[in-house]
């Protein structure tokens, strides 16, 4: 996927929970809602451009990210 | 003509609970105070006669034939304007009565033709009946005098009565030789429709029934919503159907298929065939009501253009193959098989449709889970309202509106925000316009004047005609004046919601950069307007919120609709009748494939897939391993295909080339896939794109049920048999049992069983139960045996209602010199969504292409005339449109609809969405307009690849053997 596109979302989801005054739930906010609606080849995409670079995301989505558990790997089907 | 099966009481119920005995004929009987004479007696089974009075229509006092003798009252009392009263004593015919009746009748009778045999009411005509029961024998005034039935006298001089009959309409057509002007037609188009565009000419033996002044039904404001129709005694007015092929024989009540008003219906049948539709008055969402798309826009079931048998090719550019049923789900599972030994478990992925049945919404996405093996699933609610199920989720703690339909009729304030009703729910803003005129205050937040700003009996209070993409910033300026002014209802608030998430958000909204003042530079509405709408919302008593895509459509529609959540619960207005938050779905069943489990990160019930106890509550239902991750959303499946790392999709019944933004970049997702299935009724503009076609079934092919806005799941019944043989559930169940993945339901009864068993809230609901009840509001379960009118009503979902902050963000679309105009997008009454249904009937006369809506100042500065082509230019592309010059839009703005694919009104808008769900950004477009002479490049590219995709059509070959 397009990084740029992943990384306009992301950081839209930040700014949705910036407006949050405990910076720490903020963070929080942000780790939970990708968490729970991003399928994990955009997480694991999101998290690659994150060790690369991360440079065009809000630091407060960094920090998110960085708390993102890895997917479990694919059970056979 | 009223419905085959109707039973008419004569005059509407009465609401009252105290009760009244009287007694008629010498029977007792009780009925509610208020109840008229004729209404008790019809309850008991005596049939008062009458012309003018209908259960429909408010009682009107005309026709003098349901004459009654009440013990003790001078004269013959009209028994439809009479109410009961205790110890009354009624006498509904004897010797009198009987000749007064006659008399009347012969006087109807001397002006009316005498052409009952080939009359289309024969048999239902309640002049006819009346005739009958009143024992008519002869007419002493003869036929020959003044009369409104013959084009000439008998001298053969022109008759200056006379009118000819009208047939503008194209679905039903006007003879004033059969009028009786029993003002039944003009007391529907007030009453029940709201659009006043009939009224009675003239008077005395000169009063007619006119459209508008004078003129004919189609140059008149009638929007053809046939309640006028129906209405009507005689055969003045009859839809061509009737004419042309006969009454019905029977009579099988469904649901409608079009907008998420869901009214139920009656579908009259001769054989297979549909004579006509006719609203239900039992139906509990429409009450007997519908728009033109539902009564009368029904042919494209049986257009020519139908794709009766399953089709396949290997490339897009290739012929169609049409092959058996067998063949083509064989090659489906093999191509799905195939795709994922090569590219991985979640490199296919299905889209269930929004206008196909729970039974079949759940089965697709149950196809996705079980036998696809992930969950890339997707419903087209998530270009619509996929924010509703979020924001309303978070806050409240159900994904779901929170009232009846019904409930408008208890509400003091009415607040509209972002939805067009009239156009876009017509059945409904009929009802809140019932209300309205009753005088309930009403506030519109919308950038253009929308119907209801302005319409007969009805202005807005206050109309907030806000800058498209301004709706977070409006509602919390909204919040801003409750809380500052001190209009919060603390008591609901501490009893009922999350105290700290209160706290919170008050010092939030109560910050100066939140104030009217200080927004309205940004949204473009005088703060004083918004003070005044803040003060009525949170004063007016009773206050309801309605919306619609206008909230939802944004990269901040979540938001918009947290916020709206937050207004209702810091003014109480939640968990009662007359109040709530009432999203306006846009599809017949965009709240039930939500339901179902149509979301990639959701099971049925919206219970996320990571959790354990759901998760493994349907591992052993259907005995295999979930997911326990999040699949691609229909956005993320286009730039995964794009990508390499998704090829295959099965579509069930939806045209995301046409519907989804950015129509260039969805056809290359599409281009980029190895295997594209399209189930459909027709070629749709995703179908060209397609490897493999399945002939899908319309609303009148099948078996299952629908849920509509107010949570109401209501039947849906076959009433001819599928054009290609096969129900779309049976589709979905061959191409799983061909996975590997065995299903065995031999009816949708049995797959609701299952949804009731694995889903909380769908514990109580069987068919047997919809057969009993109508329909049943969802949550029904053990407590709630009978359904859920009003949610929340001792306590939130979630347990307290939660506030969440909603900071205004503007959108990345943004004008500047090379974009100066918003472009923004909605339908219209006519036509529905992508058109592939109502483009393919008479509706067509009404809407025959998408226009661009342009303010004269902005027209005037491009030298555009009302007519021109315009070009209009995006980000994303350009497209051409005819304009029309409006004040209806603000300057800056411009407005279309996307009812026609060649419009190509998605081949502007962005990809850009909406934070939380990725909803697109439909409403929102930075565009540049422009003089031009030809359509557009992408125009005339689309036109090439569909003529020639019509082409490969045309070759296909007929099955062999």
């Amino acid at each position: 996927m397009h990084i740029e596109r992943l990384v306009k979302m992301a950081n839209d989801i930040g700014d949705f929970f910036k407006a949050e005054p405990n910076r720490e739930d903020a963070v929080r906010g942000i780790t939970h809602h990708i968490q729970r609606f991003w399928d994990p080849r955009m997480r694991e995409q999101i998290l690659e451009y994150l060790r690369q670079d991360g440079s065009d995301l809000d630091e407060v989505v960094r920090e998110a990210l960085r708390l993102l558990t890895a997917p479990e790997p694919r059970s056979a089907v | 003509m009223q419905s085959i099966t109707d039973r008419d009481l004569g005059t509407p119920p009465s609401a009252a609970t105290e009760k009244v005995t009287l007694q008629i004929d010498g029977f007792t009987v009780t009925v509610p105070q208020g109840t008229t004479v004729m209404r008790a007696a019809a309850t008991i089974g005596i049939g008062v006669p009458k012309l003018c009075a209908t259960d429909m229509l408010e009682a009107f006092g005309s026709c003098r034939l349901c004459l009654v003798e009440i013990e003790g009252m001078r004269g013959y009392p009209a028994s439809c304007t009479t109410p009961v009263a205790e110890g009354m004593k009624v006498t509904t015919q004897n010797q009198k009565l009987g000749d007064l009746r006659r008399g009347v009748m012969e006087l109807y009778i001397s002006d009316h033709p005498l052409d009952c045999f080939t009359c289309p009411a024969n048999g239902h005509c309640e002049l006819q009946d009346m005739a009958g029961v009143v024992g008519l024998r002869e007419v002493r005034y003869g036929y020959d005098g003044a009369n409104h039935v013959h084009a000439e006298t008998r001298d053969g001089a022109a008759n200056p009565m006379f009118a000819a009959k009208d047939e503008t309409n194209p679905y039903f057509t006007f003879d004033p030789a059969s009028c009786i002007v029993c003002s039944r037609c003009v007391r529907a188009c007030d009453e029940v429709q709201g659009t006043f565009a009939l009224t009675i000419q003239g008077r005395g033996f000169e009063s007619k029934v006119s459209p508008s002044q004078n003129q004919s039904f189609m140059e008149s404001e009638c929007v053809s919503c046939g309640a006028c129709v129906q209405s009507c005694p005689t055969a003045a007015l009859s839809e061509k159907s009737l004419i042309e092929m006969g009454q019905a024989d029977h009579s099988i009540i469904t649901t409608c298929a079009y907008c998420g008003v869901g009214c139920s219906f009656k579908a009259e049948m001769k054989g297979a065939q549909v004579m006509r539709m006719v609203p239900n008055k039992d139906g509990h969402a429409n009450h007997g009501h519908s728009c033109v798309k539902g009564r009368f826009a029904f042919g494209y079931a049986t257009h020519p253009d139908r794709i009766t048998k399953p089709m396949i090719r290997a490339r897009i550019s290739d012929p169609w193959r049409e092959v058996s049923w067998e063949e083509a789900i064989a090659h489906v599972a093999g191509e799905i098989k195939r795709i994922q030994a090569t590219y991985g478990a979640g490199s296919v992925g299905g889209i269930t449709s929004s206008r196909c049945t729970n039974e079949e919404t759940y089965l697709v996405q149950k196809l996705v889970r079980a036998a696809f093996g992930n969950n890339n699933v997707d419903t087209c609610a998530r270009v619509c309202h996929s924010p509703t199920g979020y924001g309303l989720k978070q806050t409240l703690g159900e994904s779901a509106g929170t009232q009846t339909f019904d409930s408008v009729e208890k509400a003091d304030v009415v607040m509209v925000i972002g939805a067009n009703p009239t156009d876009g729910h017509p059945v409904f803003a009929s009802r809140m316009k019932q209300r309205l005129r009753e005088g309930t205050k009403l506030i519109v937040a919308d950038p253009r004047t929308i119907e209801l700003v302005r319409a007969p009996h009805i202005a807005a209070d206050y109309h907030l005609k806000l800058k498209p993409g301004t709706n977070v910033a409006l509602i919390t300026a909204l919040a801003h004046v409750i809380v500052t002014e001190g209009l919060c209802r603390e008591d609901f608030v501490e009893a009922r919601c999350d105290v700290n998430s209160y706290r919170k958000w008050k010092a939030f909204v109560a910050e100066q950069r939140h104030s009217p003042e200080a927004t309205e530079a940004v949204t473009g509405v005088p703060a004083e307007l918004v003070r005044g709408a803040a003060r009525l919302y949170a004063t007016g008593g009773n206050a309801a919120i309605y919306y619609g895509l206008g909230v939802t459509e944004h990269s901040q529609g979540s938001t918009a609709v947290i916020g709206i959540a937050n207004l209702a619960m810091c003014t109480g207005n939640v968990g009662r009748e007359g109040v709530g938050v009432n999203p306006l779905r846009g599809q017949n069943n965009v709240q039930g494939s939500c339901d179902m489990g149509s979301f990639p990160h959701e099971f049925p019930g919206y219970r996320h897939v990571a959790d354990q106890a759901t998760r493994a509550l349907f591992e052993r239902a259907w005995g295999v391993t979930l997911e326990s991750e999040p699949g691609l959303r229909i956005p993320n499946m286009f730039e995964a295909a794009l990508d390499g790392s998704f090829k295959g999709l099965y579509v069930q019944g939806e045209d995301i080339a046409q519907s989804d933004p950015d129509t260039q970049h969805v056809t290359a997702a599409l281009e980029a896939m190895e295997c594209v299935v399209v189930q459909e009724l027709f070629l749709s503009e995703t179908a060209k794109f397609a490897h493999v076609f399945l002939p899908g079934s319309s609303f009148l092919e099948k078996n299952g049920t629908f849920t509509n806005s107010e949570r109401r799941v209501s039947p849906v019944r076959r009433v001819m048999p599928p054009l290609a043989g096969k129900e779309d559930w049976e589709v979905t169940v061959m191409l799983s049992n061909a996975l590997g993945y065995r299903m065995d339901y031999t009816h949708p009864s049995q797959i609701m069983d299952e949804i009731a068993a694995l889903t909380p809230t769908f514990k109580g609901v069987s068919f047997a139960k919809l057969e009993d009840l109508g329909s049943v509001q969802w949550p029904c379960n053990d407590s709630h045996p009978q359904g859920t009118p009003t949610m929340h009503v001792e306590e939130f979902v979630r347990g307290k209602g939660r506030f969440l902050l909603t900071e205004y963000v503007q959108s990345h679309e943004r004008t500047n010199s090379r974009f100066p105009l918003i472009l923004t997008t909605g339908r219209i009454l006519s036509q529905y969504n992508v058109g592939a249904q109502t483009r393919r009937t008479s509706n067509s006369m009404w809407h025959p292409e998408d226009r661009l809506e342009i303010h004269p100042h902005d027209a005037e500065v491009r030298g555009i005339l009302d007519g021109d082509w315009a070009g209009i230019e995006s980000r994303a592309g350009e497209t051409v449109l005819r304009a029309t010059l409006t004040e209806r839009v603000q300057p800056g703005v411009v407005y279309t609809t996307f009812h026609f694919p060649e419009s190509g009104a998605n081949v502007i808008t962005t990809d850009n969405s909406d934070w939380a769900t990725n909803c697109p950004e439909y409403k929102v477009t930075a565009v540049q307009v422009t003089r031009v002479s030809q359509p557009s490049e992408w125009q005339q590219r689309h036109r090439e690849f569909s003529d020639r995709q019509m082409h490969l059509l045309e070759q296909r070959n007929a099955v062999s053997g």
